[in-house]
């Protein structure tokens, strides 16, 4: 082959290479602006509805006006009931599986069953919750129906985080720890449960990120319309921030007049997510570095 | 003691160990048990009968037939295989209008002897009356309500959960709206989802990747309902001033939607095995004289190949499960599609929207678990796709 030709030829191989590469860079830059778009819609529309009254008072006018203080401790109820339900069993779902289970088939067995269950759309989590919880177990539509519902959709990001931190424990600190003459459960406990709680405590964070921003498993499980007051036990329903902006979105009287409390909510909600990602990996990047200083 | 509260903590972590499993047990338990109950249903409403005259020969009606006489389509009784003579409808609320109160006495007391008097005087009548009402006269025929049939449901392309007196529930519509929404969101995901995680994966350096992996997540995180809010509020007026659409709500604005929410799941995963061809393999191939987007597309794409479609599987199956974003933007009209500019409702949105009001324990409300049951098998479906897609894949390095 000719030199000239081969010349031109790397030539087009670059060029083309080049154009390729614009084309993924342009495109991933798309992406980031409409996370930036999206993010900077709702925070502009929802910051100049955010005050303290706003955030502190019981809705009025039929949703019109007034604040979302029900919806913001319904939120945090949920987010508190599911988290006592899910993390003591995730955690000890995922000890299990990495400490005890016998490894092979059994452990494959148990982990594809959590990666379904981590598949189930959350509609169907509101259908078998409402099902079992609410109908069978007869809580009836309320908080307890509606954490164990959302404790359930949770409970696989627990697991997986938990099994990950506990698989990347090096066994020199199992085996030093038996060495000493400690049991396999005083092992786990003293040693091996205090060096994966940073990771599993930013799994709970991100699990609870996304139990705050979940609908359809409420929908039929716990979440009220309007309640004029607090719930009074696990018993009562009780207002969440994400069924708030669907119904104020979507139906109700005056459209027009709720969308302001539609964009706030909007924004608490976002705010609530970005809190807790930023806590998570905030977490997880001190001791990343602390690990790595060691 | 020490060895006792070991095998206890062992039990205990065992025992926790199964809950996802007996969880998912649960869910199946449940969603057939309540769903299994539409096909012992009547297709007339419980409690009530259809009757006829008795110089009527017709024996047997489909929902869909009964349907259409109630919303007088069908107005001879030619049209069913029957005698020539228009059809007359009677409901319970018409008994006014033939009779006065003192007539049908104190109480309602005569009503049944009134109807019966009705239905035997006009031989193209039919009547749908509770069946206490009637249940002594012998001079009518009474259509036996048969139970609904599994063909009408699974291949019926019509969805009338509240009609009366026979709802249809024909599920043709609902899984033909979330097929086209979900394919039209991961055709538009498509090109981006592979263009970002190449970019990731090939082509940025580490300080960029830093600034877009957090980008990636935070999109994962935004909960479905605010996207469905942003849906409602930017894409739909913006595709109905584009399109000059009589209503935004349609299927592309609900793919659009779906297609951003299915963009972290798609770009993660074919990240994630585009990273994992091996550093060898790249090497060759540069070293024979490969661009690097050569290597890229005729080396790491191929060696990928199954991770990348493992990607799209699972974006796939979480754009076909999702709620509350879908149900917001898409117009919920349960027909079938003809159009993707048109509204329409998926399987999640129709089980979001009605289960509110269906009584539970009725057909109404076991038709919507069933919807679930079939949800719930797509899910599954698209889950041992990818197990099965990462198997092979194990087996081959």
């Amino acid at each position: 082959m000719a030199i000239g030709t081969n010349s031109t030829y790397n030539r087009r191989k670059k060029g083309i290479q080049h154009f390729m590469f614009a084309i993924f860079r342009i495109l991933s830059i798309f992406v980031a602006l409409i996370l930036f778009f999206i993010l900077g819609f709702i925070i502009v529309k929802g910051i100049s509805v955010i005050n303290w009254d706003f955030l502190t008072e019981f809705p009025r006018d039929g949703m019109t006006r007034g604040g979302i203080w029900p919806a913001i401790v319904g939120t945090f109820y949920l987010m508190t009931g599911s988290a006592l339900f899910s993390f003591p069993i995730g955690v000890m779902s995922g000890i299990y599986m990495n400490e005890y289970a016998p490894k092979g088939r059994l452990v494959s067995f148990i982990r594809m069953m959590t990666n379904n269950l981590a598949g189930i759309p959350s509609i169907v989590f509101g259908l078998f919750g409402m099902a079992f919880f609410v109908n069978r177990l007869s809580f009836g539509d309320s908080i307890l129906a509606g954490s164990l519902t959302l404790g359930l959709l949770a409970l696989p990001i627990i697991i997986r985080t938990t099994e990950e931190a506990f698989k990347n424990i090096p066994n020199s600190y199992r085996e030093g720890s038996m060495a000493l003459g400690a049991t396999k459960a005083q092992t786990i406990w003293k040693v091996l449960l205090p060096m994966a709680m940073p990771r599993i405590i930013t799994g709970l964070i991100l699990s609870m990120g996304r139990v705050s921003g979940e609908t359809a498993p409420i929908l039929f499980t716990c979440a009220a319309y309007f309640l004029p007051k607090l719930p009074q036990s696990i018993f009562d329903q009780c207002m969440a921030l994400p069924y708030h902006l669907y119904v104020v979105a979507t139906s109700g009287t005056d459209i027009e007049a709720q969308m302001p409390i539609a964009y706030g909510t909007a924004f608490v909600l976002i705010m609530i997510i970005l809190v807790m990602n930023l806590l998570a990996n905030s977490i997880r990047k001190y001791f990343e570095d602390k690990l790595k200083s060691k | 003691m020490k060895k006792w509260i070991d095998i206890i903590v062992n039990r205990i972590f065992t025992v926790s160990g199964f809950t996802t499993s007996a969880a998912i047990l649960l869910i199946i338990g449940f969603l057939f048990s309540e769903a299994a109950g539409l096909f012992y249903n009547p297709i007339i409403d419980k409690g009530y009968v259809l009757a006829l005259n008795q110089q009527n020969t017709v024996t047997e009606l489909s929902a869909k037939e009964i349907k259409d006489i109630f919303d007088e389509e069908i107005t001879n009784w030619k049209e069913l295989g029957g005698p020539d003579m228009p059809v007359k409808v009677f409901r319970l609320e018409d008994l006014d209008k033939y009779y006065s109160e003192e007539e049908l006495g104190p109480e309602y007391e005569y009503a049944g002897d009134k109807i019966a008097e009705q239905i035997y005087r006009n031989p193209g009548i039919i009547a749908f009356v509770p069946e206490v009402l009637i249940e002594h006269h012998s001079n009518l025929r009474v259509i036996d309500g048969k139970t609904i049939p599994v063909k009408d449901v699974l291949l019926g392309d019509e969805w009338f959960p509240t009609a009366t007196p026979s709802p249809i529930f024909g599920i043709l519509p609902l899984v033909s709206g979330t097929l086209w929404v979900s394919f039209f969101a991961i055709l538009i995901a498509l090109p981006f989802g592979m263009a970002v995680s190449i970019y990731l994966a090939e082509v940025a350096d580490d300080r960029k990747r830093r600034l877009l992996k957090p980008v990636i997540e935070l999109l994962n995180g935004i909960p479905s309902v605010v996207y469905g809010f942003f849906g409602l509020t930017v894409i739909v007026p913006f595709l109905q001033n584009v399109f000059n659409l009589p209503v935004g709500e349609s299927g592309l604005a609900g793919s659009i939607v779906l297609a951003i929410m299915a963009l972290p799941t798609i770009i993660t995963v074919a990240e994630d095995s585009m990273r994992s061809c091996p550093r060898a393999m790249r090497e060759a191939s540069l070293a024979l004289g490969a661009s690097q987007w050569q290597t890229i597309y005729k080396v790491v794409i191929p060696f990928s190949a199954s991770g990348i479609t493992s990607g799209i599987v699972l974006g796939i199956g979480r754009a076909i499960g999702e709620t509350m974003a879908v149900l917001m933007v898409t117009g919920n009209a349960a027909v079938m599609p003809s159009s993707i500019l048109e509204p329409l409702r998926t399987i999640p949105a129709t089980i979001a929207a009605e289960l509110g009001e269906a009584p539970a324990g009725g057909a109404h409300y076991q038709a919507l678990f069933l919807l679930g049951v079939i949800l719930f098998f797509i899910t599954l479906f698209t889950n041992a796709c990818v197990e099965f897609v990462s198997a092979r894949n194990k087996s081959k390095k």
